[in-house]
């Protein structure tokens, strides 16, 4: 490939591995050089970029990786908890569809759920696949568009309502330092209702893992999308999470995002509004401690009229961890009679921690309603003094008041064995 | 039950109380009366634990114990209770579940087990139905949207679910309509026993109408400066705080 490319180990060390697997990689080769060119472009985000400013993704990239690591786990490493009740739970392990380990039987009425390598022939992943992430906005979406060999296809036939939950359980498992390039494509056809489920994990895991996840999510005209992302992955773990939705008129998305743990974690989230009557909630929470670096980005781009988008996000922010909020909102000229609306509030325990917070409001349309609010502080101080005269000791009184400020975001969560089981794991945070 | 002995206690700096002593034994009720900024709610904070306030100078003892050296939890545990005069709202919190954690950190400190679930419920049942208060306001987060008479009320529902030995009721009575001074008051003498005691920090009379005290006390600039029998309750009532004022020269 001729392009010229500054002198840089770990873009050098990205091409080659491009190169190499080139024979392998599933889906429309021209596209994936297209991507790969790109990535060469942009190079690796420094903290110049604005968008990765408060980051260093160089040093997190330092050393050498592998990018495909097999790991035949059982199923009795994978925990229990992990596989959730009454949802069809699919195993990605290191991004490869692990069959063994999944509920891949059988499929209600409507429903596909394939292996992404899988499906690169089928009409509906030709239609959308690569479509809604643009390559040229983000030198991640360039990287995995390139590179991607592992992830899930879900297609939801028009007017199907799926009632179990899809839970993709993506799972990091390494001996080595690993890099995955993970791929999703989630297509829900007209009037169709799903419930879908993303958990990160790592197991077996004692090297980096390195994951740039990608979802595409389509939902075509009056589709309900009910959509959860747990990141729950070990201080070995380092995660970007890149998800594209594509909303049609009258559609009804929630996306939750929950981040427990995870050395590193950013997530990208980009909503388009690109129909009439569409309702977008975004509710997200993280819980972040120690070095930990959790890097919340939405966007949210109101293209059409008569909408509705409404964001939560909340955090607790302990030790020496950072966490940035980044909230976009866009409304486009023609979004007449937009109502949007963004808040982000956090609770700073320590000194030492950091919180950036930046909503940015983008309003071209004049009739619109739009409002974003911001706030930090510590624990109320009346609120831990009240508890404690009751009984409760300090420590307690101040987990159960976290718990109380994580509940307005684990209230949204509609799935109850989800609900159930994100609160126990903050719990857990918090012992 | 309850020994205070020239308690001296200020706040940035300033000195509220000025040296107060009183003995609280139990199966008493206890009034202490006083004008605006005579030290009622200072007095009830630095009982209760509220760190913002220094004692420079007193102790008091509870049951034998120092209760000065321990923190607010544990003064809890022991078996002091203060209704609030200004409940906070807790967003978030569940009031059952509120109180489950406390009333099973007390047992803990006590060396007991958690109470079993079905005690816990017929307990809460029990309670709720004593100081008339809604399920529903049960199930809700602590006093979030209550009213102030609500708020006042779940006070006197906690005061029955903890059990004290000792409840301080801060200016419960602020706020409250005639009916729900009667259901605090109502609750209130329905927990008295020759075990408990109760300090009842007031402003006006009205609530000694309906929870009878023994020993009333008049508290001013920082001093109990009068001490005496129910009667003088009213006596207050009928002659103002300036009687007081006189009395002590002030």
């Amino acid at each position: 490939m001729e392009t010229a490319i500054k002198k840089n180990t770990i873009t050098d060390k990205l091409l080659a591995e491009f190169e190499a697997s080139k024979p392998a990689l599933f889906g429309d080769l021209s596209l994936r050089e297209e991507a790969m060119r790109s990535f060469l472009k942009q190079g690796i985000p420094n903290r110049k970029s604005e968008e990765y400013k408060y980051v260093n993704i160089d040093a997190m990239l330092k050393g050498e990786f592998s990018f495909f690591t097999y790991r035949p786990l059982m199923v009795k490493q994978i925990s229990n908890t992990r596989f959730l009740k009454g949802a069809i739970n699919i195993v990605l392990v290191n991004g490869r569809c692990e069959e063994k380990l999944s509920d891949m039987t059988s499929f209600p009425k409507g429903l596909e759920i394939g292996y992404i390598a899988d499906a690169s022939f089928n009409e509906v992943f030709q239609k959308h696949f690569s479509k809604y992430a643009d390559i040229n906005t983000d030198a991640f979406i360039a990287l995995n568009t390139a590179l991607a060999n592992g992830g899930a296809f879900i297609h939801v036939a028009k007017g199907a309502v799926i009632e179990s939950p899809i839970h993709l359980i993506n799972i990091s498992s390494a001996e080595e330092s690993t890099f995955v390039n993970s791929r999703n494509l989630i297509v829900v056809e007209e009037n169709a209702q799903v419930k879908l489920i993303e958990s990160f994990e790592s197991v077996d895991c004692t090297a980096k893992t390195f994951t740039n996840s990608i979802t595409e999510m389509v939902v075509e005209a009056g589709a309900i999308v009910d959509y959860t992302k747990i990141e729950n992955e070990n201080e070995q773990g380092y995660l970007i999470n890149t998800t594209q939705v594509y909303q049609k008129e009258k559609s009804v998305v929630t996306a939750n995002t929950i981040t427990l743990s995870g050395s590193f974690v950013r997530n990208n989230l980009n909503v388009a509004l690109d129909g009439e009557h569409i309702e977008t909630h975004l509710n997200g929470l993280y819980l972040t401690n120690e070095n930990q670096v959790v890097d919340n980005h939405t966007l949210v781009d109101h293209r059409k009229p008569n909408c509705n988008s409404n964001e939560l996000y909340k955090g607790i922010i302990e030790d020496k961890s950072s966490a940035t909020f980044n909230g976009k909102i866009f409304v486009r000229i023609d979004a007449q009679k937009t109502n949007a609306f963004q808040s982000n509030k956090n609770i700073l325990l320590s000194d030492e921690g950091t919180i950036n917070t930046k909503p940015q409001l983008e309003i071209y349309a004049d009739d619109v309603k739009c409002s974003h609010g911001t706030s930090t502080g510590k624990l109320d101080a009346d609120k831990i003094f009240y508890l404690r005269a009751r009984g409760l000791s300090e420590i307690s009184a101040k987990k159960l008041l976290m718990h109380a400020f994580a509940s307005e975001v684990v209230d949204a969560i509609k799935i109850e064995s989800l609900r159930e089981y994100i609160e126990e794991k903050i719990s857990k945070r918090f012992e | 039950m309850l020994s205070i002995k020239n308690l001296h206690a200020s706040i940035g700096g300033k000195e509220i109380l000025k040296g107060i002593n009183l003995e609280v034994k139990a199966g008493e009720v206890h009034a202490i009366m006083g004008p605006n900024g005579s030290g009622k709610s200072t007095l009830s904070a630095v009982l209760a634990g509220r760190e913002e306030y220094e004692v420079t100078e007193g102790e008091v003892i509870f049951n034998g114990k120092n209760l000065l050296e321990m923190p607010p939890e544990d003064r809890a545990r022991e078996g002091i209770f203060l209704a609030f005069q200004y409940p906070v709202e807790i967003p978030g919190v569940s009031n059952v579940n509120f109180l489950k954690t406390a009333l099973n950190e007390i047992r803990a400190y006590k060396g007991l087990e958690p109470m079993e679930a079905k005690d816990f419920l017929a307990r809460l049942k029990e309670k709720q139905k004593l100081v008339e208060l809604d399920g529903k306001l049960a199930n809700r987060s602590v006093n979030e949207g209550f009213s102030g008479g609500e708020k006042k009320r779940n006070e006197i529902f906690q005061m029955a679910m903890l059990e004290p030995k000792l409840a301080i009721l801060d200016e419960t009575d602020s706020g409250l309509d005639i009916d729900a001074l009667r259901i605090v008051a109502n609750g209130v003498n329905k927990l008295k026993s020759p075990d408990n005691a109760s300090i009842v920090i007031t402003h006006y009379q009205r609530l000694l109408d309906y929870i009878i005290p023994d020993v009333v006390h008049i508290l001013y600039n920082g001093r109990i400066v009068k001490t005496g029998p129910k009667e003088l309750a009213l006596e207050l009532e009928e002659k103002g705080y300036d009687f007081i004022k006189e009395e002590v020269g002030a």
